[in-house]
């Protein structure tokens, strides 16, 4: 089937199976390895981009479903001059160790941003509460975020 | 790697197109609306549709709004709208406490109500909590539509009474007065499935309980309703003698099985516990928001 996604603002298109997952669209049909595929159940979280602007997981969504969309994945974060906040803070507070969750961890938390500019402790936690780091590395995560929110308002 | 076995894929674009691409396809066509159930039942081959028919392009299908006496709430409403909804909040506090616990937020943008109630999981919360509520469904097909009480919308774990042409496309919810309601759910961690979990809804007059609804998840009660507990409690004053006593029976009629979540016995006494706690909390709800403080979690 002929589907066109445009992923960080370019448009891409492509002939898929309709059983292909979006995940394993943007890593192995368009080369964007930045999302990870983690358990392939959608507990996990490691495969969260967005689809028209909302944090989705990706292994549970066709890429036929993605037709027409927008998808913004990890690699969208940053602007060409400078990482966005949040990559900045996970930087700055160690919100990473084995970087496997970190790319779904970093749109969620762009999300939460944006809708909520000042986040408590816990509403952090409820917004990543879908997704898991293996390093068991939340303190780290959470405090990322709230640094990514008091630095230029968490805003790129 | 889990990957769906192949499949074709349709888009609908209004429901009676969505009708006639199923009845052209029955019975191997399913409706593919959030995927959040449907695709990991997919690749495990749980399910294996021959085509996939996706009403996410239906996008007027995406509403929650009040008309006359009811709250409607389209099929395709998202379960964050759900809990983002300061109309059904409003109304029926139980839809906000049960979205609070479905999943996690990242699945609630994406998965969606009516994905979940034809889905028909034995432990999916909403079922429980629009059985609670005395709602019903409306069902699309080829010869228009039906009404279906949410009683009756189950026939058993993962059916429903949605012919293989025809899609649900409304829940309805009466708004009567004097009404409260609540849910609450035990998991393991969170965004878990429930080990237990109980739904009220109970309609007061002059301090006696004139009507009420129980539900209950992921504990063998059929179709997702503690009977005897609601029929013990019509007519009774609201107080905690008689929410203990509505426990009990509702623990005394379901059939917990055990599993990884825990043992049946232990689900029984959730039961209990949690159908007694969850009658308090609608009830304080029910007398207004002065009586109901701290007791909404």
């Amino acid at each position: 089937m002929k589907i066109t996604v445009t992923v960080n603002g370019t448009d891409y298109p492509r002939v898929v199976e309709p059983r292909l997952l979006l995940i394993h669209f943007l890593r192995d049909e368009l080369g964007l390895t930045g999302s990870h595929w983690g358990c392939d159940t959608s507990n996990c979280g490691a495969c969260v981009v967005w689809l028209d602007d909302i944090p989705v997981k990706s292994c549970t969504v066709l890429a036929v479903m993605a037709d027409g969309r927008r998808v913004t994945t990890v690699e969208g974060l940053a602007s060409r001059s400078r990482l966005d906040p949040v990559q900045e803070a996970f930087a700055a507070c160690h919100g990473l160790q084995c970087g496997f969750c970190t790319p779904g961890m970093m749109m969620t938390a762009r999300w939460l941003l944006d809708n909520n500019p000042d986040p408590t402790e816990e509403e952090v936690r409820e917004a990543i509460s879908g997704q898991v780091c293996r390093c068991t590395g939340y303190e780290n995560i959470v405090r990322s975020v709230l640094w990514a929110a008091k630095h230029d308002g968490g805003q790129a | 790697m889990q990957v769906p076995a192949q499949v074709e894929y349709e888009r609908a674009t209004s429901v009676p197109h969505a009708i006639a691409l199923l009845s052209r396809y029955a019975p191997g066509a399913r409706v593919l609306a959030g995927g959040h159930s449907l695709i990991p039942m997919m690749k495990l081959r749980l399910a294996q549709p021959e085509v996939l028919v996706d009403i996410n392009g239906i996008t007027d299908l995406r509403y929650i709004q009040r008309s006359g006496h009811e709250l409607r709430i389209g099929a395709l409403a998202r379960h964050a709208d759900l809990l983002a909804s300061p109309l059904a909040g409003e109304h029926f506090a139980i839809l906000h406490d049960a979205e609070r616990v479905i999943a996690d937020p990242v699945v609630r943008n994406w998965g969606n109500v009516g994905g979940s109630l034809c889905q028909a999981d034995p432990s999916e919360d909403l079922s429980a909590a629009f059985a609670a509520l005395k709602g019903s469904m409306l069902i699309a097909g080829a010869d228009g539509s039906r009404q279906v009480s949410a009683r009756a919308f189950h026939t058993g774990p993962y059916e429903t009474v949605v012919g293989d042409a025809e899609m649900l496309t409304e829940i309805r919810v009466p708004i009567r007065p004097g009404s409260g309601s609540a849910y609450l759910k035990v998991m393991r961690r969170a965004g878990d499935w429930p080990v237990g979990a109980a739904a009220a809804a109970v309609w007061l007059a002059n301090g006696v309980i004139a009507d009420v609804g129980i539900g209950l998840t992921a504990v063998g009660a059929s179709h997702f309703v503690a009977a005897e507990a609601e029929e013990f409690l019509r007519g009774q004053r609201a107080d905690a003698t008689a929410f203990a006593r509505a426990g009990q029976i509702a623990a005394e009629h379901c059939h917990p099985v055990t599993d990884q979540r825990g043992p049946a016995d232990y689900k029984r006494h959730l039961v209990r516990e949690l159908t007694t706690r969850v009658l308090a909390t609608a009830v304080a709800r029910a007398r207004g928001p002065a009586s109901s403080k701290g007791l909404a979690r």
